[in-house]
């Protein structure tokens, strides 16, 4: 139950940024918020976080997982 | 909660090497450019490795003086993590020597001869097999104390061969890559001050990810030869 709802929340997440994406792209192009100054890097951080936070959610769970059967199996 | 202290220390390096890393200062160097970030992440890799490793042998000599397989069973994770880290380490600087080691006056397969041509490459891939070779030797062996001892004696033989291979004799050779004259990146004279403020958190942080990894590693065969004892 409870990976489902965290499923649920990653997948809600992710659509409302890309509509926030969507919003943007019909401003005009000086409208340089945060995300598209310097060059855009900000994006690249964003995705660079994303891929680390979910290696590191992927790793905690692994942890999790083996402590539960460590537990079962004593 | 509070035994894992050091994995949410890791988490939280990490993020600030990935955010400082990309946004920090860094010194205009017409070669390298932007690229000079990689130091935050390719060279943490070897760092990684170079620590995993040495974890690995202390604990493959540990095994052969107590004769304990949950020591053989470490070794053996440390040494897979390390050759992992050191992979990730190739492929980046791969990529990183290819949009600044290739000339691009040259046709690429001549850049390409003289990149694979580089001591520092060809050691590292020396060292890599060198460990690849440990793990063969590992699954070759079926009886449980002699695979621990021979394979124990081989990893002290392959982190010794570490220092010819990837210290030693890339030094003595004329080479593409920075860091010929000292240690790369520890050299005080080639790392910007600045740098050098998310350098070495970023490869505390690092290293401690790959020893994270490994101690899951280590819980789960732990667990597998349990089961494999009770069977």
């Amino acid at each position: 139950m409870r990976n489902k709802s965290f499923y649920l929340f990653s997948v809600l997440v992710a659509l409302m940024l890309s509509l926030q994406g969507f919003a943007q792209s019909t401003e005009p192009a000086e409208m340089a918020n945060t995300m598209r100054s310097n060059g855009k890097i900000y994006v690249v951080i964003a995705v660079i976080l994303t891929i680390l936070g979910g290696l590191i959610i992927y790793l905690v769970r692994l942890d999790r997982k083996i402590s539960q059967l460590e537990k079962s199996d004593q | 909660m509070n035994r894992s202290w050091w994995k949410i220390l890791c988490v939280v390096l990490l993020i600030f090497t990935v955010i400082a890393g990309l946004l920090g200062p860094v010194p205009a160097l017409r070669q390298l450019q932007e690229t000079i970030r990689n130091l935050y992440f390719h060279v943490c890799m070897w760092f990684a490795m170079m620590i995993l490793f040495t974890i690995s042998v202390v604990h493959s000599i540990k095994y052969l003086r107590s004769l304990d397989l949950n020591r053989d069973i470490r070794a053996h994770q440390y040494a897979s993590t390390g050759v992992f880290m050191g992979l990730l380490g190739y492929a980046t600087g791969a990529i990183w020597a290819s949009y600044t080691w290739a000339d691009p006056n040259n046709p690429a397969y001549a850049s390409f001869g003289s990149i694979v041509r580089e001591p520092k490459l060809i050691g590292a891939a020396m060292a890599l097999l060198i460990y690849a070779a440990y793990f063969v030797l590992r699954s070759s062996i079926t009886d449980i104390d002699k695979k621990a001892r021979v394979s124990a004696v081989y990893n002290i033989f392959a982190y010794a061969m570490l220092f010819p291979s990837i210290w030693i004799i890339p030094r003595l050779l004329p080479s593409l890559h920075p860091g010929q004259e000292g240690n790369p990146a520890l050299n005080f004279n080639d790392i910007d001050a600045r740098m050098r403020m998310v350098f070495y958190p970023a490869v505390l942080g690092w290293t401690l990810l790959g020893v994270w990894i490994t101690t899951l590693k280590i819980r789960l065969s732990l667990l597998k030869e349990k089961k494999w004892l009770n069977a």
